[in-house]
């Protein structure tokens, strides 16, 4: 069995309206030296092992659905997990 | 001319667009729910709007995988009039029928008002009754209107004319003020503003009605003129 943890933010070239608000509204509580925070999703998927490469998998399900690649990008960690 | 109006859980639109069609416009409709697997009977498609599946993940995301969005793919490449409107739009950009995605409004705030649009191309199947550069009076009601495409997409979109409405007044942020593009074959429209709330007086105007006047008429060249 494997944990996975999927990471989705909006693209570099993507303008983040609710990070901007929040950078505003962390600057406005003083914090100058925060300059930019991007806002994004935390995903974590429990996958069984099976006869298929298991990155490969998260890979597809990240192109296909957890993931719009017009406007995001993702990354993910994969951890081999003990079943309970 | 009988249409469908796609119905999936979280829809909240689909009961204007069954109104506007059957009472206003005059013609066939029925709603269709989003496991059916087969659209052969109808000659024109309406995505509606709401929030199909609570937006989760994203708006449109989840509706993209239903079953009937494979019949709804089939009927676009049969050349059949396909409109997504508000979350039906943001289905359609899911699907990739049409090129793009939406981001939040650029307020971050759920805006519903009625807003001036400009009819930008007046040569298609869904805009050929209005003028060109005709401004009209379409309702928005939306949190995600923010169109987004890249430099090349957005450079294919004008050379090929399938920006049909701009915004007079951009609510959301929208590159170039798109509110509404079209797909290259020219049969699937996707609009965040609502023409089927704007199809009788009562309701504050009717330059919606036009749109759908404009799919019927074309269906009607098409498929009743042949004597």
């Amino acid at each position: 069995m494997f944990k996975v943890k999927v990471y989705v933010t909006l693209r570099e070239s993507v303008l983040d309206p609710q990070g901007a608000a929040v950078t505003h509204s962390l600057q406005s509580l003083s914090y100058h030296e925060v300059t930019d925070v991007r806002i994004g999703k935390y995903m974590e998927l429990t996958i069984e092992k099976s006869d298929r490469d298991v990155e490969e998998v998260v890979k597809e399900v990240c192109d296909r659905l957890l993931a719009n690649p017009v406007i995001e990008d993702y990354r993910y960690e994969i951890e081999e997990a003990m079943a309970k | 001319m009988k249409f469908a109006v796609i119905v999936f859980p979280g829809s909240n639109c689909d009961v204007d667009m069954y109104h506007a069609i059957k009472d206003e416009l005059g013609e066939e409709v029925e709603y269709v729910w989003h496991d059916t697997e087969n659209l052969d009977q109808y000659d024109g498609i309406l995505l509606p709007g709401g929030f199909s599946y609570g937006d989760y993940l994203r708006t449109g995301a989840i509706a993209r995988f239903s079953k009937v969005m494979q019949e709804v793919v089939k009927a676009a490449n049969t050349g059949k009039p396909v409109l997504g409107v508000c979350n039906g739009f943001q289905i359609l950009l899911e699907s990739g029928l049409l090129p793009g995605a939406m981001r939040r409004n650029e307020s971050l705030k759920f805006i519903c008002r009625p807003t001036q649009l400009k009819v930008v191309n007046n040569e298609t199947m869904f805009s050929s009754v209005y003028g060109d550069g005709e401004r009209i009076q379409i309702p928005i009601a939306h949190g995600e209107g923010n169109y987004y495409c890249d430099e090349e997409t957005l450079e294919k979109l004008k050379a090929n004319n399938q920006i049909v409405f701009t915004y007079e007044n951009n609510p959301n942020g929208s590159l170039e003020n798109i509110a509404g593009i079209i797909n290259e074959q020219g049969n699937v429209l996707g609009m965040m503003p609502h023409p089927e709330r704007a199809v009788e007086k009562i309701l504050g105007g009717a330059d919606g009605l036009k749109l759908f006047q404009s799919i019927v008429k074309q269906w009607r060249e098409a498929n009743v003129v042949k004597a």
